[in-house]
């Protein structure tokens, strides 16, 4: 079981792994498509990481619903538990 | 007349050199790029051949991380050397509709393909990463190379095995001749020094067994050759349309003036002993030049060190080029690169190129007793090229019978 903010901190890893954006510009409030300017390739490639990461399944008709970071947070959170 | 096509930029990135001066630098000198591998599956699945010829820059010192995180190996060389070639020609302003990529592999993405094979079967399919396809296809090279410099004319993967960088500079010189392109970034690039091909190289009996001393393994001519030493990387040429190049007062190299491609028809991996396909190829490309074989001073020669392929190769100049062949000074450069497949003949191409423009041969080394029956005229010392307009070619031929030769001629 992660917190919140480690699930974050791990979140911003992987996107700055794929992405190269700097972990901090990765907020809870941020959207992946309009402010991060990640692709579906890449946000593919985000999930498929986090899901072994965290060690959990993010199912593919769940992709569309993370709009935000936060929203990933809170559904790897709620999958965890 | 077709078109003339000139040569404005050149790159590379190899095992005696991570640029063209570098490795330009090293070819007139003489050095083995050959080394051991120094990677834990060499012992593992205790390989019969522990050496090869790998980039002295890897491609991470060049790249982003980012950039090279999206890319095979193969494709980051091509865009290492094509960046550099880019830069070299100096183009700043042109129509993108008019500019076109020709990028060959051989092999492809093998290291992707294989990763993902053994991903696939440790921790299922939902951990295959996406970007696995785009990374693993063999226009992979061709299509990052038109995405980085935004060539919309066309974006080709020429591939006939160890023919296929030369076939690049067939495919780019037809492109402009035929009026589809200015402008082609051709090339070849190859990244499999991997524990599979390897194992395929070694089982085939094609690669050389002097796991014991490497530099000396790769050995053209030589009574004493044992097989091709696997080398990776690859090699970038910019072709223009000459009155492109006039327009903008481009620096010119020298003249892509003829190309030829044939296919033996003879068997699978052997070269036919006579060497019939390959006198086609060089008599047409000569043609296509509209070239004597008099002109002719210099040839970079496939020369891949197997006790096989090298003596075919000769059965053919000497067809081609008859008793002229006695005037004719042969650089065997895989002496020095190890075999690049698919990259070989854009790198040779470039060495080629840059004979002309510098009228200096690169060397040929491990040379110590020439095999009797290729009677030809080795460079083993610096030796320079005569003023005045030559000719010189360069050779590739691939599993499957394919045969590529250029004809370069000076400015």
């Amino acid at each position: 079981m992660a917190s919140n903010e480690e699930i974050l901190a791990g979140l911003a890893e992987i996107v700055n792994e794929e992405t190269g954006l700097a972990p901090e510009s990765v907020e809870m409030d941020k959207s992946f498509t309009d402010d991060l300017d990640i692709d579906s390739i890449s946000m593919m490639t985000i999930v498929v990481n986090a899901e072994e990461k965290f060690g959990v399944r993010i199912p593919d008709e769940e992709v569309k619903n993370l709009k935000t970071v936060g929203d990933a947070v809170t559904f790897i959170s709620g999958a965890q538990a | 007349m077709p078109r003339k096509v000139v040569i404005t930029g050149l790159g590379a990135t190899t095992p005696i050199g991570g640029d063209v001066p570098t490795m330009w630098a090293n070819s007139l000198k003489g050095v083995s790029g050959a080394r051991t591998i120094e990677a834990d599956w060499v012992q593992q699945y205790e390989l019969p051949v522990t050496f090869a010829a790998q980039i002295t820059v890897p491609a991470s010192e060049v790249l982003s991380r980012v950039e090279a995180k999206r890319m095979d190996p193969s494709t980051q060389f091509a865009v290492v050397a094509s960046r550099e070639a880019w830069r070299d020609s100096g183009i700043e302003d042109i129509d993108k509709d008019r500019l076109a990529v020709a990028f060959a592999t051989g092999i492809g993405g093998v290291w992707t393909l294989l990763d993902a094979w053994d991903t696939l079967r440790e921790k299922g399919p939902r951990r295959v990463l996406p970007m696995t396809v785009p990374m693993l296809m063999p226009n992979g090279p061709a299509a990052a190379v038109s995405l980085d410099l935004g060539a919309r004319a066309g974006a080709h993967t020429p591939v006939s095995a160890c023919a296929s960088g030369t076939e690049a500079l067939h495919q780019g010189l037809e492109l402009i001749r035929s009026g589809k392109a200015d402008v082609v970034v051709c090339g070849g690039a190859e990244a499999a020094i991997h524990p599979m091909p390897i194992a395929a190289f070694a089982s085939m009996h094609a690669l050389s067994r002097r796991n014991d001393d490497p530099e000396s393994a790769s050995r053209p001519y030589d009574t004493n050759r044992d097989g091709f030493v696997m080398g990776e990387g690859a090699g970038a040429i910019v072709l223009e349309a000459e009155e492109h190049a006039r327009a903008r007062g481009a620096r010119v190299y020298a003249e892509l003036a003829g190309t030829s491609v044939t296919a033996d028809a003879y068997h699978i991996t052997a070269p036919d002993p006579e060497g019939l396909g390959a006198t086609r190829a060089l008599k047409a490309a000569l043609f296509d030049a509209r070239a004597q074989a008099e002109d002719v001073v210099h040839v970079n020669a496939h020369a891949t060190s197997t006790p096989v392929g090298d003596k075919p190769e000769y059965t053919a100049l000497k067809a081609a080029l008859g008793s002229h062949l006695d005037q004719v000074a042969v650089s065997a450069t895989k002496s020095q690169t190890g075999h690049l497949l698919g990259a070989s003949g854009a790198v040779e191409a470039v060495m080629t190129v840059l004979a002309l423009h510098e009228r200096k041969m690169p060397i040929t080394i491990n040379l110590d007793n020439q095999d009797p029956e290729i009677p030809l005229d080795v460079v083993t010392a610096p030796r320079d090229l005569p003023s005045g307009d030559i000719v010189a070619l360069s050779n590739s031929f691939g599993f499957g019978g394919h045969n590529a030769v250029i004809v370069l001629r000076s400015v």
